[in-house]
């Protein structure tokens, strides 16, 4: 069989079923979609910075955009929620096309500069002279669209096509070649790589993802204010679950995710106490001693990792 | 030697500043299709440079680039590679992370070959990388990796093909090998630019040298005429010795 139809079947169908099915056995709805949320945006994260190598401190200002793109639709057009979620995801691919001279940085002033677009975003939408579009601070509320189970249910459609194409990168020679300009740019051009158009296109994508993920959290929350959907952690999380299983593969930034939010959750349920301390620990273990992430202890044994 | 009208590469007074540094200060030279023309100089003379700029890594502060006929000097390389011209690096610069296919793929799958794509097992057999083909490119040793890099440059299919120091570290046996590699591929109509500081190396391939003296050229002819030059003996012996 093809490795991409493999990768389609025994990664991409059991877990689209697993977190179809779960809420019909499993309570606590809020978890099991921010699960899907993670799942997504830990992927997008791989798009950015597994192929291409910009590690994107300031990922939320998608997802922020994507929020308040779907709010606005909706308050102010009465936009169905289905296409709302697209238009958050466009506004996030907006604000990608408009940041992509980040791209000409590398390493850690990406990282600082992306981050700062991001509370740029944040204060912008929070602004209280834009009262009139985004309710400034004051938040948002959008009874109208309330329906958490097709917030859910969408999430998984785009947590699928999120690992869709992961597995398309994974698979294909445009995945490939990222991955070549993410190794060496000059030598990338000198294999006949566009490498400003390959770096923007990832870059797009990865916004995509987040503005559509933004979307739906809008729509599945309802009521939320500028500091929720801008928050840092979610670009923390997504950032730290990717890196724990491992970039640059399909399957590490999902085992980051129910391993390290499973856990998160866990610790949280049970000694909120030592909580802190316990996740802050796990995470100077894996810096230390894994820093290729939890897959790596397989491909170090010469073992292939999808 | 063929006439300078059938030039694949015509270079004029071609200018590269670094600061107020010039690497390049009006260096003029052409190859044709077929021709292995050497590159020689000291240190610093600017023959990296050069490539650098005829393969579009640096747009040229003045003076010309003609490749086939149409303006070079600026474009993109990954256009240029398409339109015909690859290198190798002085340190070679595989995706180190990618095996040596994957890294052979990138160039087959995006480097715009004309006609039929050189075939991998073919590329990986000739060059001898057969046996690490599955492995990561930061496994190889530094002749390896030497040799990936032109594999790289061969998959798509250049006619014209810049040599930066590619025999530097080969052993004798080694450097008859390629030597006999970059003459049959010259053989096939393919314009070669090589650079390098082992004279026998380049006598036994070039046709013709160019040598190169603080980013001008001092000397075109055959190996043997430069030798005698009293111009070339002075830039070689008043500064670094040549091997
Ligand atoms: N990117 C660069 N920035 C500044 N100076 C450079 C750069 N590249 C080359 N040079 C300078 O240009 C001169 C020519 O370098 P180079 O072309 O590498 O010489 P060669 O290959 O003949 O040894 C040297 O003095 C070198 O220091
Ligand atoms: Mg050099």
């Amino acid at each position: 069989m093809h490795n991409a139809s493999k990768h389609l079947l025994f990664i991409l169908a059991p877990l689209v079923v697993v977190f179809a099915l779960l809420p019909g056995v499993y309570q606590n709805h809020l978890l099991l979609f921010n699960f899907v949320i993670f799942l997504i945006l830990a992927q997008g994260v791989n798009i950015i910075y597994g192929f291409t190598g910009y590690l994107p401190f300031g990922y939320v200002g998608f997802f922020g955009a994507g929020a308040y793109g779907f709010a606005i639709m909706v308050m102010h057009l009465q936009t169905p929620a289905p296409l709302a979620v697209l238009v958050g995801g466009l506004v996030a691919v907006a604000l990608g096309l408009l940041l992509t001279p980040l791209l000409r940085l590398s390493g850690a002033y990406f990282a600082i500069a992306n981050l700062a677009a991001s509370l740029a975003v944040l204060h912008f939408v929070a602004n209280p002279a834009l009262e009139g579009i985004t309710k400034g601070p004051y938040g948002v509320s959008l009874t109208g669209t309330f329906n958490p189970t097709h917030a859910y249910y969408a999430a998984v459609i785009v947590m699928a096509l999120t690992v869709g194409a992961v597995i398309y990168l994974k698979n294909s020679p445009f995945g490939l070649a990222l991955q070549a300009v993410r190794e060496d740019a000059v030598s990338a051009s000198m294999a006949g790589v566009n490498i400003v158009k390959m770096r923007v296109i990832a870059w797009l994508a990865s916004a995509l993802v987040a503005g559509l993920a933004g979307g739906i959290y809008a729509w599945y929350v309802s009521v939320f204010y500028p500091d929720n959907v801008f928050s840092g952690e979610f670009s923390i999380f997504a950032i730290v679950f990717a890196l724990f299983g491992g970039v640059a593969t399909i399957t590490g930034p999902i085992v980051g995710v129910l391993i390290l939010y499973g856990i998160y959750n866990l610790i949280g349920f049970t000694t909120p106490q030592y909580f802190q301390l316990i996740y802050g620990l796990l995470i100077m273990g894996l810096v230390l001693f894994l820093p290729a992430g939890l897959v790596s202890l397989a491909t170090r044994r010469g073992w292939h990792v999808p | 030697m063929s006439p300078e009208q059938n030039s694949i590469l015509k270079v004029s007074k071609l200018v590269k500043r670094f600061g107020g540094f010039h690497a390049l200060d009006g260096l003029s030279f052409h190859v044709v299709p077929g021709e292995i023309l050497g590159l020689v100089g000291p240190n610093g003379s600017g023959k990296t440079t050069a490539i650098n700029v005829i393969s579009g890594l640096y747009a040229p502060d003045g003076g010309e680039v003609v490749f086939d006929g149409a303006s070079s000097g600026g474009v993109a390389s990954h256009k240029l590679v398409h339109r015909g011209i690859n290198r190798t690096f002085q340190v070679p610069k595989p995706f180190l992370s990618l095996t040596v296919r994957e890294n052979i793929q990138v160039a087959l799958a995006y480097g715009g070959a004309t006609g039929t794509p050189p075939s991998i097992a073919e590329l990986l057999e000739e060059y001898r990388l057969k046996e690490v083909a599955d492995r990561p490119a930061a496994d190889l040793n530094s002749a390896q990796q030497k040799m990936l890099d032109l594999t790289r440059a061969l998959a798509t299919r250049p006619r014209l093909l810049l040599l930066d120091e590619l025999a530097a570290g080969l052993n004798p046996a080694e450097l008859d090998w390629i030597a006999g590699r970059i003459k049959a591929l010259a053989a096939t109509g393919m314009a070669i630019i090589v650079v390098e500081h082992l004279m026998g190396f380049i006598e036994q391939i070039t046709d013709r040298v160019i040598v190169l003296n603080a980013g001008k050229e001092i000397f075109e002819g055959t190996l043997a005429t430069a030798v005698r030059e009293p111009q070339v003996i002075e830039v070689f012996l008043g500064g670094e010795h040549a091997h």
